[in-house]
């Protein structure tokens, strides 16, 4: 029992690990900024995540597991914020995202029809 | 394997620290600053684990407080040049 | 009242879990700060069913496995995308509305949105979102409007009762 907890959380930190380097990799790749937020979300949600929930693993139901949750909560809830705040700061200062405005368009109508109409029927009920 | 870890993070956090180098603007470096604040974190718990001294994981929770703020603090200065709110002159505010 | 009651017993409960040490003197000096930080955020006015949403809790529990889940598969796709030699991405800003009631609703929705790697929330105007997308998968994600669809049902209505619907 002792040895599949080791594995798991030797593969969660690991997962982790890898999920942070592709982040990074995405920060440095994508080409604006608007892209690049979504490598740092990798960061911020999965990397993190597996890399935190490999330590709880480790630590077993002690207080420091508790920390740890904590951590994990109060990441969650302040990193959209902080993306959210950085998104408006860029978009006030006139900052453009590239946009591919090819494939999906009609896709994206026809989603945006159904949708509507599903929110119609919710809104009568 | 912790160490592994450490060793991963230290890696991304190069990475990040390029991206922040060249950032053509300064809200690439912000994110890039705010990446590497959420990769500190990470690295005090890991290292916290690494020396079997889990007290380091009050400090993670003390810089995860302090990279909230202060990215948002670096943001709202970044688009106002200004820490205050911007109210009206004759406004006299809430309290 | 209620909602500065629960503010207290989550300080309360924080305290105890951070410092674990049930000595009296260190009791009363918890129990001085949750005094004075309530007082604060009564002043401030923060104390409502926003600053401290218990009404919303239960169904937020049920909510945030489901959520987790889609994180962990937007990642994926998103990992993918960054590790493709061509980097395939559509980067697109996607108008949306959204179908909750109240601003907390609103909030609810596009941090959810945020925190799902490939889509980020812009903009946010009384309920009016710009969505930037990265990858195809991600706006086919947004658009089928399942997580609105989840995120209403755990906002139920402004007053805290639950909506019943019909036909589901």
């Amino acid at each position: 029992m002792e040895m599949l907890i080791d594995i798991a959380s030797w593969v969660l930190l690991l997962g982790g690990s890898v999920f942070i380097l592709i982040g990074a990799i995405g920060l440095i790749r994508l080409p604006d900024m608007f892209s690049r937020m979504h490598g740092a979300g990798i960061i911020d949600t999965m990397g993190a995540l597996m890399l935190f929930a490999g330590m709880m693993l480790q630590a077993g139901l002690t207080m420091v597991s508790v920390k740890i949750f904590l951590i994990i909560l109060f990441l969650m809830f302040t990193s959209p914020t902080t993306t959210h705040a950085l998104a408006r700061a860029a978009l006030d200062a006139g900052q453009e995202p590239i946009r591919d405005d090819d494939p999906t368009d009609e896709i994206e109508l026809a989603l945006m029809r159904e949708l509507e109409e599903e929110r119609k029927r919710l809104s009568k009920t | 394997m912790f160490s592994a870890a450490a060793l991963a993070i230290l890696v991304t956090m190069l990475l990040v620290l390029i991206r922040a180098y060249k950032g053509p603007t300064v809200y690439d470096r912000i994110l890039a600053v705010n990446s590497f604040g959420t990769l500190t974190m990470l690295l005090i718990s890991v290292y916290g684990f690494l020396t079997d001294r889990p007290e380091f994981l009050d400090i993670t929770m003390v810089y995860a407080l302090i990279n909230f703020i202060g990215t948002i603090a670096v943001s709202k200065f970044v688009r106002f040049g200004d820490l205050a709110p911007p109210v009206p002159e004759n406004d006299p505010g809430d309290i | 009242m209620i909602h500065a009651l629960s503010l207290g017993g989550a300080l309360g409960i924080l305290w105890l879990l951070l410092s674990g040490i049930f000595e009296a003197w260190l009791l009363a000096l918890g129990f001085g700060s949750i005094i004075v930080i309530v007082i604060i955020a009564n002043r401030m006015d923060v104390i409502d069913h926003e600053g401290h949403p218990i009404h919303i809790s239960w169904r937020a529990l049920l909510f945030w496995p489901w959520l987790a889940w889609e994180i962990v598969k937007a990642n994926i796709d998103v990992a993918k995308v960054i590790l493709h030699p061509k980097l395939p991405i559509t980067p697109k800003v996607l108008h949306i509305k959204a179908s909750q009631v109240t601003e907390l609703g609103h909030v609810f929705y596009a941090n959810s949105i945020t925190l799902t790697p490939g889509t980020v929330t812009l903009k946010l105007i009384n309920g009016a979102m710009d969505i930037h997308a990265l990858t195809p998968s991600s706006i086919e994600g947004l658009l089928t409007g399942e997580m609105d669809r989840r995120v209403h049902d755990v906002e139920g209505m402004a007053d805290g009762t639950v909506e019943v619907k019909k036909n589901v």
